[in-house]
């Protein structure tokens, strides 16, 4: 057991907190809402490798660990940028898994930073697929519909559904362009891998806006006087915050086991990153809950930036599945043996 | 980073199993449940055979090199048995603050027998009127030439009527409350010591000790006439990975040993209910992270830092995810859950039953939540007073 990053992840944390820090403070994260989306951030980030890290060597990409992922997910929540950066990774990998000419081309146009793909985490349903992350940016978007899954051109004229978190969310129709890029138990389990990995990438992310939001609530209390004293000296304040600050040191802990767990005990990383992923949200929850209402009332204005971490905390999560829906897919995992063998459209609860 | 235990890990966990095979027979646990005593010579001394108590101890002492880490796997394994290995947590303990603490003579005397299990050393911090507020302690003892005579009571000194040294917090001056203190080692069987039972609902015997003229020699004062507190203060650093996953762990594989057999109205095993996966998946989570927070507290104690806030954390999450699991896991069973370890017929040997009574007590002893929380906002969170 070894909690310490490398030395080598502690310099791509450190490349990745000044590179947000610089791009992404909190004005240019309220400037690029309401779509949540930041273009100049994207082709940075883009041109500095984010998507190439994600895939091996051999598909052309620099083949980054999954931890070294999450690592940069984590910062990305701290700092809340607006780039479809877990989308565009997740989809590239699952590009590559499935080993077919038509997804490798379309892996190159990603790589080469022609393309934007993302993928919808919810199977289509009549020929939409709903609230696709970054859907409303992307160029293609990576689509299981009815067994197959597909590679569908957004077509650019897909508008944004406003919601809770400024994520450039789209409802996609599925087109006669939808190519089916594979179909069967391959592509399922394809696809399952890839909604894996979104849902570790997702926990990461949700530990950065935790932490964050736990020092946010700190700077305040220490600061913010009432009856006399420093509100941070009552013990209502100090007792809940160490609770949120333990339960971040706690997620943080499960989404790197589940992200090592990937490579070293692929037989628990399904198990893991589900886990991760409730455990993760409900922690992000409570800690973007409690530092704005120790705010008062200015935790519910605009102006201060907890907000900004309250709505995506519930908005990253709800895109994919509640935490109750995740410790049951964890279960489901964890119990394979006696598997009731239930649809994943019954298991991943969005409508 | 390294989430896995490493080999040796993985060696010492197999090592334990084995010997808990064999040493921690049905009628060994059974009668540490009925008598509500967590501490057994024989086993003590099967430990010491088997080389298990020597672990984490300095060669120069008969020890058997451990880092911390190992120490936290081997402490699992023992928690997640129930093995009655109290007695020997707090004789180490008190063994480890000696060595740091103690004088020559003092070290000679107690470590080798502490390291070979032939000694039982209690604990006589809190009082009647003290709670977690141990710097409050009242019991005063007053010199008298080369001894000193010992007035006050004591309370929650388990296996105080076994022991044979009670490691004592006393006050012997009024300067301040913090140094007014000093410890001793006090031989536990002499007239002016009385151990009273004291209950609990988890059926442990614990006890409130009155001490009436009681007298220890000045030669096992421990530390300095009013250096009580630094003394304690190093002999509960030493509880680094104090948590209570493996109890989790235990809780958990009850009930899911419940919900692959119980059947419900459909004839189908109940864990094929999403209802039943999903408390079942939240309490190996919970587990999961009770574990993560022990054995980080544990590695980062093994690289000579101290983890001032993180120590707290794995105590604090780890007591209050069992407590809340318990309660869970308790409702699971419905009313069949009910039926204690003693009815025929109750679910997993009455295993759920017994964590809900036995969870309460997680969050208190050791320093209750509260005083968790305290530390973490204070020194964690640098929060002002």
């Amino acid at each position: 057991m070894d909690v310490a990053p490398s030395d080598e992840q502690r310099r791509l944390v450190e490349s990745f907190t000044a590179l947000f820090g610089d791009a992404s403070p909190p004005s240019r994260v309220r400037a690029a809402e309401p779509l949540g989306f930041d273009p100049a951030l994207w082709e940075t980030v883009r041109s500095a490798g984010i998507v190439a890290m994600a895939v091996g060597e051999a598909d052309g990409g620099w083949g980054a660990e999954p931890l070294d992922l999450a690592l940069v997910a984590e910062v990305q929540g701290r700092f809340l940028a607006p780039v479809p950066i877990v989308e565009a990774q997740v989809a590239a990998r699952l590009l590559a898994r499935l080993r077919t000419p038509r997804a490798a081309s379309a892996l190159a146009a990603a790589l080469a930073g022609e393309r934007t793909v993302t993928m919808a985490v919810h199977p289509s349903r009549e020929g939409v697929a709903r609230l696709v992350p970054a859907g409303a940016v992307a160029d293609d978007v990576l689509v299981m519909d009815g067994g197959r899954l597909l590679l569908v051109p957004s077509g650019g004229d897909h508008g944004q559904v406003e919601n809770l978190g400024a994520m450039p969310l789209a409802d996609l129709r599925l087109g006669p362009d939808a190519e089916v890029l594979a179909d069967g138990p391959g592509a399922e389990a394809a696809y399952e891998t890839a909604l894996d990995e979104f849902l570790l990438l997702t926990a990461a992310a949700q530990v950065g806006i935790a932490a964050r939001a736990v020092e946010i609530g700190v700077g305040y209390v220490k600061q913010r006087r009432a009856f006399g004293v420093p509100i941070g000296s009552f013990q209502s304040i100090g007792h809940a915050l160490a609770d949120s600050a333990t339960a971040v040191d706690g997620a943080r802990l499960l989404t790197y086991e589940a992200a090592w767990a990937h490579g070293t005990e692929p037989g628990r990383f399904a198990e893991l990153a589900a886990m991760a992923f409730a455990f993760a949200t409900e922690t992000a929850r409570e800690a973007t809950y409690r530092s704005l209402h120790f705010h008062g009332g200015y935790g519910f204005t605009d102006e201060y930036d907890i907000q900004l971490y309250y709505r995506r905390a519930r908005a990253w999560a709800a895109v994919c599945l509640e935490p109750r829906a995740a410790y049951r897919r964890a279960a489901d995992h964890r119990y394979s043996a006696v598997r009731t063998a239930a649809p994943m459209e019954e298991q991943w609860t969005s409508a | 980073m390294d989430f896995g235990i490493g080999e040796r890990g993985q060696a010492l966990r197999a090592e334990v199993r084995a010997f808990l095979k064999e040493h921690l027979t049905d009628e060994l646990a059974e009668r540490c449940h009925r008598t509500g005593v967590a501490h057994d010579d024989a086993f003590v001394r099967a430990m010491h055979e088997a080389g298990l108590l020597a672990l984490g101890w300095p060669e120069e002492w008969g020890g058997r090199p451990c880092d911390p880490l190992g120490l936290s796997v081997v402490e699992e394994e023992l928690s997640k048995a129930e093995a009655p290995t109290y007695g020997v947590s707090t004789t180490h303990m008190v063994a480890r603050a000696i060595l740091r603490c103690g004088n020559d003579r003092q070290r000679a005397e107690i470590i080798p027998r502490a390291v070979r299990g032939e000694i039982l050393i209690v604990l006589g911090f809190t009082e009647p009127e003290c709670g977690s507020d141990l710097a409050a302690a009242r019991t005063r003892a007053v010199r008298d030439g080369d001894e000193w005579v010992i007035n006050g009571s004591k309370m929650f000194t388990t296996n105080a009527h076994i022991g044979d040294y009670v490691f004592l917090l006393a006050r012997t001056g009024t300067t301040s409350k913090h140094e007014g203190l000093t410890v001793f080692l006090v031989p536990a069987d002499q007239p002016g010591i009385e151990a009273q039972a004291v209950r609990t609902i988890s059926g442990e015997r614990t006890n409130i000790t009155y001490y009436r003229d009681a007298r220890v020699h000045d030669d096992w004062r421990i530390g300095d006439v009013g250096g009580g507190w630094r003394v304690l203060g190093e002999a509960l650093q030493e509880e680094h990975s104090v948590g209570f996953g493996a109890s989790m762990l235990r809780l958990l594989e009850a009930a899911e040993g419940w919900a692959r057999t119980a059947r419900g109205n459909s004839g189908r095993p109940r864990i094929t209910d999403p209802d039943v996966r999903e408390r079942l998946g939240r309490c190996a989570a919970e587990a999961e992270v009770s574990l993560l927070l022990q054995r980080r507290a544990a590695a980062m104690a093994g690289q000579g830092v101290v983890p001032v806030a993180e120590g707290p954390m794995a105590k604090l999450f780890s007591s209050e995810a069992l407590t809340r699991a318990a309660e869970d896991l308790f409702d699971l069973l419905g009313p069949d859950a009910l039926r204690g370890h003693l009815s025929p017929g109750a679910p997993e040997g009455g295993r759920v039953e017994h964590a809900l009574r036995f969870s309460l007590g997680t969050t208190i002893y050791g320093g209750t939540s509260e005083i968790q929380r305290g530390i973490i906002a204070r020194r964690g969170l640098g929060l002002p007073r």
